[in-house]
């Protein structure tokens, strides 16, 4: 299925979840923050949350800044 | 010793962590500058460069994080921005700024009042980066916010304290703490600001983009310590006629 992840769209598997997205993406879940439609994923709910065709997905991290 | 909504901090120099030339040279120049808290900015994970995360490079047992809502042009921006900080670990602190115009980069004081209400409802601990506006900072105080973050001049500037009469009034009215934030382009700006009885100072261009950062943060360390001393000190008031610093007596002989 088509999920559109930071702007892009991206081929994923279906029902995928967050934390597999996560794991695709080599990044640190410890170090991000995912908003799924708008809405906050929480940590707790990364290997929970599934992924949906069409999901809107947006990853975040700390960068520096004043 | 400062303290902010019951934390303290034994420096008064907070560092702003970006635009330095590399996370090597920022981890030294943070090093040198003794701040303890230092200020980053939430981002989309680039993609391409997922490596590019500031918690990974500072260590957090030593630093404490103010995560800012930089990029944020209206409070519904910042309010998001800010649940998402939190959501990544950021804690419940925050530098609330809400900039509509890249070009200036001053802050709207409409949106970022709306935002601090929101937010100090939240839960969250709100310091607002704010034009050096005595009645906003009041009503920032009134509304919860933990502290007020004047600016001296637009972020970037390095033009010092244009703002140091407001920040007099801002100071001399506050009950909560008054962190000067933007535009200290030198040690003598963030020495100033501390004289006049600022309770911090925030830099961050100023050190991150020094020929030397590390030298640079040093500096300014000194200058806000030096200021400090100076204001605990009690500086004399300004005349207009002179007075002698020698005795003016035993000067008979001359005459």
């Amino acid at each position: 299925m088509r999920i559109v992840c930071n702007g892009e769209e991206r081929e994923v598997d279906r029902d995928i979840r967050v934390a597999e997205l996560i794991r695709t993406l080599e990044l640190d879940p410890a170090l991000v923050v995912v908003e799924c439609d708008g809405d906050i994923v929480i940590r707790d709910e990364f290997e929970s949350h599934t992924l949906k065709e069409g999901s809107v997905v947006e990853l975040f991290r700390f960068v520096g800044g004043g | 010793m400062l303290s902010i909504a019951g934390r303290k901090f034994a420096s008064r120099l907070f560092a702003g962590t970006g635009k330095f030339s590399s996370s090597a040279v920022m981890i030294k120049a943070i090093e040198a500058s003794g701040a303890e808290m230092v200020t980053v900015a939430l981002r989309r994970v680039d993609l391409n460069d997922p490596s590019d995360d500031i918690m990974s490079v500072l260590d957090r047992e030593k630093y404490f994080f103010l995560p800012n809502t930089s990029g944020a042009r209206d409070a519904d921006e910042a309010v998001r921005l800010a649940r998402l900080a939190r959501a990544v670990g950021g804690g419940d602190w925050l530098k609330l700024e809400v900039t509509p115009d890249p070009r200036t980069l001053l802050p709207d004081p409409v949106e970022t009042l709306k935002a601090a209400e929101v937010l100090v409802k939240e839960g969250f601990t709100v310091l607002p980066y704010i034009n050096a506006d005595p009645v906003l900072a009041l009503r920032l105080q009134d509304a919860g916010a933990a502290a007020v973050m004047p600016l001296g001049s637009p972020i970037g500037t390095n033009q010092g304290l244009l703002t140091i009469h407001q920040l007099e009034i801002i100071i001399e009215q506050a009950r909560v703490p008054v962190v000067v934030d933007a535009g200290l382009g030198a040690p003598s700006h963030a020495a100033l600001a501390m004289e006049i009885g600022a309770d911090a100072v925030l830099v961050n261009t100023a050190i991150a983009v020094a020929q030397d950062p590390v030298k640079m943060a040093a500096a300014f360390a000194k200058g806000v310590l030096a200021g400090r001393e100076a204001f605990e000190a009690g500086l004399g008031s300004h005349r207009t006629e002179a007075s002698a610093s020698s005795p003016e007596t035993g000067l008979d002989f001359l005459r």
